[in-house]
């Protein structure tokens, strides 16, 4: 017994000083915000004298945009992306698990393949055909793609759905089927309720692959009114010659803090999906 | 049929947005296009230029297989040792989990690549620890020896994710075989590449694949932390290719580079899969 204690007593100093040495520049971070300039160049967490000008100025800190319109532009962008991409990839997925047609294992071995293809590849053309619909500079390149079941992480969701549907026994769907439900009624009064956690796991994820995605923001959205937080945190790094760290910090910190508070909210749905499509395959 | 209506969106999505641009990647790629002209035809000149004489290529190939090698490798490792640290029912696992789990969660985002740049800038965090002990630091982001080395670091702090996912499939081991292992006269290290390795053998592919794919294509921190820089040492291969693509408008020219990054990470993931009937281990009997 006392042997057991002791060595679990070393995994737990083990754990604690890696999650230190692991959390101690994030830590740092979040102090530093509350630093005024002068304290910055110190190893401290805590501040000495703490204030709160970093968040004043840096929320005004782009000439005639607030970090406001950021926000709201990133969280217009990723919700309406995470309202489409939940409708297309249930229906699509709904399908995939529970309906019969021809070349259905071929279409959806192209889902699994189209999972592991850089969007590297198609990001050339695809810009140039939204340029020739007049999309650049609006959101549309991100919403239709998500509505049509694609974009970022489109195909994941549809197979992490697909595995979960399969999971529902068919019986519910035979006594809807019996009581005179078709398919799509089947769909919306048995299959929806029951997928709602697989759901939920799917738009965390869409929420923050979408909220991050600053490769896409890049190409596809160009004047500073609807800029994303991601352009913003780097325009305001290009626009000083000498970054004004503390500023700086604060707004990366407000930037991250919509995803941690749904990361905290909704854990036990994330950490279970990606443990649980990690190892259906 | 009213199959085909429900995958409808899908089906619509993949040839509009996947297969058609693919083709006409492939037919850009040999041509001179910079979107204000109409495409050229000029046959393989891209490819050929590409592969002789353009010295960025090689310095992006380089760094992106450097990157790929060392930061894979080691969050795997990392993700696997901690994986199994958790997985002795210790209390407060939830919390651990959380804590490491968390830099997965905002690695990719700008604020942590503006955070990195700070942290390793000759005035960072890192530095300021130094010079603690009496260690006078240098610009680790400005140096060529160095600057890959801050990028693969902030992979690696990034092992969460898969230790999740290596977590999960250590939990399904049954305790028996380390019981049966232990009857035996099996040590911790013998039942660790006995028991462990083999069954987990097929996470540890998923892992791989997975890595390896999304690291192939990393592009946000070296273009904020690194630009590339210092003379290419962290020229990623994504970032190359948007270089050439949004800031030059060869749009042919990266079209052409798209289909070799294709064409590379196809082929090391077939390599993979390759050497894996080596050492996956499918429990197949018994079923």
């Amino acid at each position: 017994m006392g042997a057991a204690r002791r060595k679990s007593l070393a995994s737990h100093a083990m754990l604690l000083i890696l999650c230190a040495v692991m959390l101690y520049p994030v830590l740092w971070w979040f102090g530093a915000v509350f630093k005024p300039v002068e304290e910055l160049s110190s190893p401290r967490i805590l501040p000495l004298r703490p204030t709160l000008t970093n968040f004043t100025e840096g929320w005004y800190a782009i000439t005639n945009y607030s970090f406001g319109v950021f926000f709201s532009n990133t969280i217009l962008l990723s919700i309406s992306v995470v309202a489409v991409t939940i409708v297309s990839c249930s229906l699509v997925a709904y399908g995939f698990a529970r309906m019969n047609f021809p070349l259905k294992n071929f279409w959806f071995s192209i889902v699994l393949l189209t999972l592991m293809l850089p969007n590297q590849v198609t990001i050339v053309p695809q810009y140039i055909l939204f340029d020739t619909f007049d999309w650049i500079d609006t959101y549309l390149p991100f919403v239709v793609p998500h509505a049509l079941a694609g974009g970022i992480g489109g195909s994941f969701f549809i197979f992490l759905l697909v595995q979960f549907i399969r999971g529902i026994p068919r019986e519910l769907d035979e006594a809807a089927e019996i009581d005179g439900c078709g398919s799509f009624k089947i769909f919306t009064r048995i299959i929806v309720p029951l997928l709602v956690p697989a759901l939920v796991t799917v738009s965390i994820f869409c929420f923050l692959w979408n909220w991050d995605d600053f490769f896409g923001h890049m190409i596809f959205i160009k004047s500073i009114g609807k800029f994303t937080v991601g352009q913003a945190l780097k325009l305001f790094v290009d626009s000083q010659s000498a970054a004004p760290w503390g500023q700086l910090f604060a707004m990366a910190l407000l930037s991250i803090l919509p995803g941690a508070v749904v990361f905290f909210f909704a854990q036990r749905f994330l950490v279970e999906g990606i443990a649980t499509t990690g190892l259906k395959g | 049929m009213t199959g085909y209506l429900y995958i409808a969106p899908w089906l619509a999505g993949f040839f509009l947005l996947t297969a058609w641009p693919m083709m006409q990647s492939a037919y850009f790629s040999l041509t001179d296009y910079s979107l204000l002209e109409p495409a050229r035809w000029i046959g393989l000149r891209n490819y050929r230029q590409i592969f002789t004489t353009d010295q960025s290529f090689v310095h992006s190939l380089r760094a992106t297989f450097l990157y790929v090698l060392f930061s894979v490798p080691l969050k795997l490792i990392a993700a696997l040792l901690i994986a199994m640290v958790l997985n002795k029912n210790l209390r407060g696992m939830h919390f651990y989990r959380t804590v490491i789990y968390f830099p997965s969660l905002i690695g990719a985002s700008v604020a942590v690549a503006i955070l990195w740049n700070n942290v390793f800038g000759i005035n960072g965090l890192v530095n300021q620890l130094l010079s603690l002990v009496h260690i006078e630091g240098q610009n680790w982001i400005g140096t060529p020896s160095t600057a890959l080395g801050t990028l693969i670091i902030l992979a690696v702090w990034q092992f969460g994710s898969s230790m999740v996912i290596f977590l999960a499939g250590l939990k399904q081991i049954p305790g028996e075989y380390y019981e049966a292992a232990a009857v035996d006269g099996a040590g911790k290290v013998r039942s660790f590449f006995k028991v462990t390795l083999p069954l987990l053998s097929p996470i540890i592919l998923f892992n791989l694949v997975l890595q390896t794919i999304g690291s192939f294509q990393m592009f946000t921190q070296a273009f904020i932390i690194t630009r590339g820089g210092p003379v290419e040492t962290t020229y990623m291969y994504a970032l190359f290719l948007f270089d050439k693509a949004f800031a030059h408008l060869q749009m042919g020219y990266a079209s052409a580079l798209a289909w070799i990054l294709l064409a590379i990470i196809a082929a090391v993931t077939a390599f993979i899969f390759a050497t894996s009937r080596a050492w996956v281990h499918y429990e197949t009997e018994g079923r």
